[in-house]
């Protein structure tokens, strides 16, 4: 059994010391914001270089993931599955932690960090719901008063993580843009709008590793714990690293937190798996946009000619961001990382296939990361010459997506 | 409107707050969305507004306007509904170009101007009547690049100072900044929920920093009283979405600049 890492926040080896002092990785990244933002940013970015170079911090952080949060998490050999696909396929199971999904490594770290810089409440954006609900328990741990903005379409989606914020004390504000009900997009909005009116007193706790800088590298160090974990399971179970890491990208948190522990070895594929939508409407921001500038970030996006923000789809609530955090972006334009995307139908096969062949339900966004995993063996195999051994981040567990399986797939008996 | 040709763009815009229509009053950047209510509508308040106003600032609208409030927001959408774009008003101005009576600034968040190319949008600005731009999102350290390139070319380019802004901060902001620095007067954004306790000290501050460079206050000023609550602190007062709702309500844009004037100056003075 895997222990836990004594310093949650480690520093990545020099060759990846990224981002840079002004936050870029590469082209991409930076501080797109508002002046008013910007002392607070700066604040933040010296509280958490203090923060980690805290041997007390730091022990307060592996205390509340260990004891409260459930890390580390299992790893998984999925037998069946892997068999059904040819492969050799190892799970690696955040859907297990605490509140249901990796969100909690970030919500956990950040606030502390928020208590550590003395903040008198919390906001934070979610979209899933995941993020929302993870960020409201460590809230109520540390007794900090929180307030959630989520898109209205994604609370009506998403109603069970509505239910659990308000249970953990949480103020649940949904959010409408332009008189149509929002999705992650608006939260956002909304939560910097909300921290720009007092950028003093309040602690954005931003859920994926975008935004401006040093958010990305924050949630990154953070999340960083799902690869280190999973690459150290996997050496004492196999000897062996794996041919390719998988995983789903919205934002791209537990994407770069998988990744990020194996930027370093260079035969391991790094396979990030978008969201393709209905095909039209879609959230695949690194497969199809291009770089321009939201939410504080210069990064891929998903804008029009004239640089207005587009409208996007995904049947899961955690993917359908139009943005992307930058270091995929370096990733993507290095060559080290390929991306990909697979469409709501695709996702919801995939997901019936894993609850009958492995007795788990993944979330409707990490069903993403299993059907890019399910089509992208044919390759590995192909330029490997044998079984490829794939390591995929279960991101989270499924209960929250039990009323939109009952819409796409019925009741009763799922179709296949 | 003659402007000696020595004047840069940057300069014209510092000229018309330092020498305002109504002497003894601060200047008035009046604030319109592009394309709100609709591309035809608004470009005749542009040109209308600008007899009056002393600067004449246009919001291209951007559907996540991060520092902006709820009555800019609902403006941008409709812009946007409607039709608007960064090119569709440079087009529209290009055509009123030689009615516009004031200097002209061009708010955009980054993207759109993204979009479009800074480098074009800079050959693009003189045909157009702009004298500079305010981008919201390019704080300092990212802006680098902008200013120099607007300083080359004599065009504006306005920097923000907020009241968590640091005094070594605002000193290089007031250094980076041409045209006015543009003080906010709160924490919050466009619009003013968030009324400041008090934001003189705020504002005496900016205008200790930025030297020769005249000062405009802006976010939350709506009223003929709130502007001349300014006299003698700054130099002008930037008013936006006040504008915005008149129009809403259907009150003429330029009466409604007009009224902010002091009750003793309200006719028009040329310049
Ligand atoms: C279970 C799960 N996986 C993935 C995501 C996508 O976020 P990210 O790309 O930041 O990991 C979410 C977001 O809500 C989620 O709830």
């Amino acid at each position: 059994m895997t222990s836990l890492d004594p310093n949650p926040i480690s520093a990545p080896p020099q060759e990846h010391a990224r981002p840079d002092a002004r936050g870029r990785f590469g082209a991409f990244g930076g501080r797109y914001v508002p002046e008013t933002l910007v002392p607070a940013l700066e604040r933040l970015e010296r509280g958490y270089a203090e923060a980690t170079a805290s041997a007390e911090f730091q022990a307060a952080l592996v205390r509340e993931l260990r004891q409260w949060a459930g890390r580390p998490t299992a790893l998984t050999r999925a037998e069946r599955l892997g068999t059904a696909w040819g492969c050799e396929l190892w799970l690696k199971r955040e859907d297990l932690a605490h509140t249901g999904a990796h969100k909690i490594n970030n919500a956990v770290g950040q606030a502390l960090l928020a208590q550590r810089l003395g903040a008198k409440r919390v906001v934070a954006e979610t979209g899933a719901g995941q993020h929302g609900v993870a960020t409201a328990a460590a809230c109520a741990r540390l007794g900090i008063p929180c307030r959630v903005y989520q898109g209205s379409l994604d609370v009506a989606r998403q109603a069970p993580n509505a239910r659990r914020m308000r249970l953990f004390g949480a103020e649940l504000v949904p959010v409408d843009i332009n008189g149509q009900p929002g999705t992650l997009r608006a939260a956002i909005d909304e939560a910097l709008r909300d921290w720009v009116s007092d950028p003093d007193g309040t602690y954005y706790l931003l859920g994926s590793a975008v935004g401006p800088h040093p958010y990305p590298r924050i949630v990154r160090d953070l999340q960083a714990a799902i690869g280190r974990e999973a690459r150290a399971q996997l050496l004492d179970a196999t000897g062996q690293l794996p041919d390719a890491v998988v995983a789903c990208v919205g934002g791209g948190s537990n994407a770069i937190g998988s990744f990020h522990p194996f930027v370093g070895d260079r035969e391991v594929a790094l396979l990030g798996i978008e969201a393709g939508g209905d095909g039209r409407r879609h959230g695949a921001t690194l497969t199809r946009g291009r770089p321009g500038v939201l939410h504080g970030t210069l990064s891929y996006l998903l804008h029009d000619e004239d640089g207005q923000v587009l409208e996007t789809h995904s049947v899961s609530a955690g993917l359908d961001y139009p943005g992307v955090g930058p270091e995929h972006s370096f990733l993507k334009d290095s060559g080290r990382a390929d991306y990909l995307s697979v469409t709501d139908a695709e996702a919801l096969d995939a997901l019936q296939e894993v609850c009958r062949l492995e007795g788990i339900l993944p979330a409707l966004e990490t069903a993403h990361a299993f059907a890019g995993a399910r089509r992208a063996v044919t390759d590995l195999r192909d330029r490997l010459g044998r079984t490829p051994r794939i390591l995929l981040t279960c991101s989270g567990r499924g209960d929250k997506d039990l009323g939109i399986l009952e819409d796409c797939l019925g009741t009763g008996e799922a179709t296949r | 409107m003659t402007r000696p040709t020595t004047l840069t763009p940057a300069e014209a815009v510092s000229r018309a707050i330092r020498t305002p229509r109504h002497a003894g009053a601060p200047a008035v950047v009046a604030f319109l969305t592009g394309g709100f209510p609709d591309l035809d509508t608004f470009v005749e308040h542009a040109v209308a507004v600008s007899q009056v106003a002393d600067v004449l600032e246009v919001g291209v609208p951007f559907r996540d306007p991060m520092a902006d409030g709820v009555t800019i927001q609902r403006a941008s959408h409709t812009a946007l509904d409607r039709g608007a774009s960064l090119a569709r008003i440079l087009e529209r101005l290009r055509a009123r170009r030689g009615e516009l009576g004031c200097p002209l600034l061009l708010m955009s968040y980054l993207n759109p101007l993204l979009a479009r190319g800074l480098e074009r949008l800079h050959d693009e600005a003189f045909a157009c009547g702009i004298h500079g731009f305010i981008v919201p999102d390019l704080c300092l350290e990212e802006a680098e690049e902008q200013v120099a390139r607007c300083r080359e070319a004599g065009l504006a380019f306005v920097q923000l100072a907020a009241p968590a802004t640091p005094d070594a901060r605002l000193a290089r902001l007031c250094d980076a900044s041409s045209g006015f620095v543009y003080a906010v007067t709160m924490n919050g954004t466009t619009g003013g929920a968030h009324a400041p306790a008090d934001p003189l000290p705020h504002l005496r501050r900016v205008k200790r920093h930025a030297g020769a460079l005249p000062v405009c206050a802006g976010f939350g000023i709506s009223t003929a009283d709130d502007i001349a609550g300014l006299q003698g602190v700054v130099d002008g007062a930037i008013v936006g979405s006040a504008l915005i709702r008149a129009i809403e309500a259907g009150q003429d844009p330029a009466d409604f600049v007009r009224a902010l004037r002091p009750a003793a100056s309200r006719q028009e003075t040329s310049r």
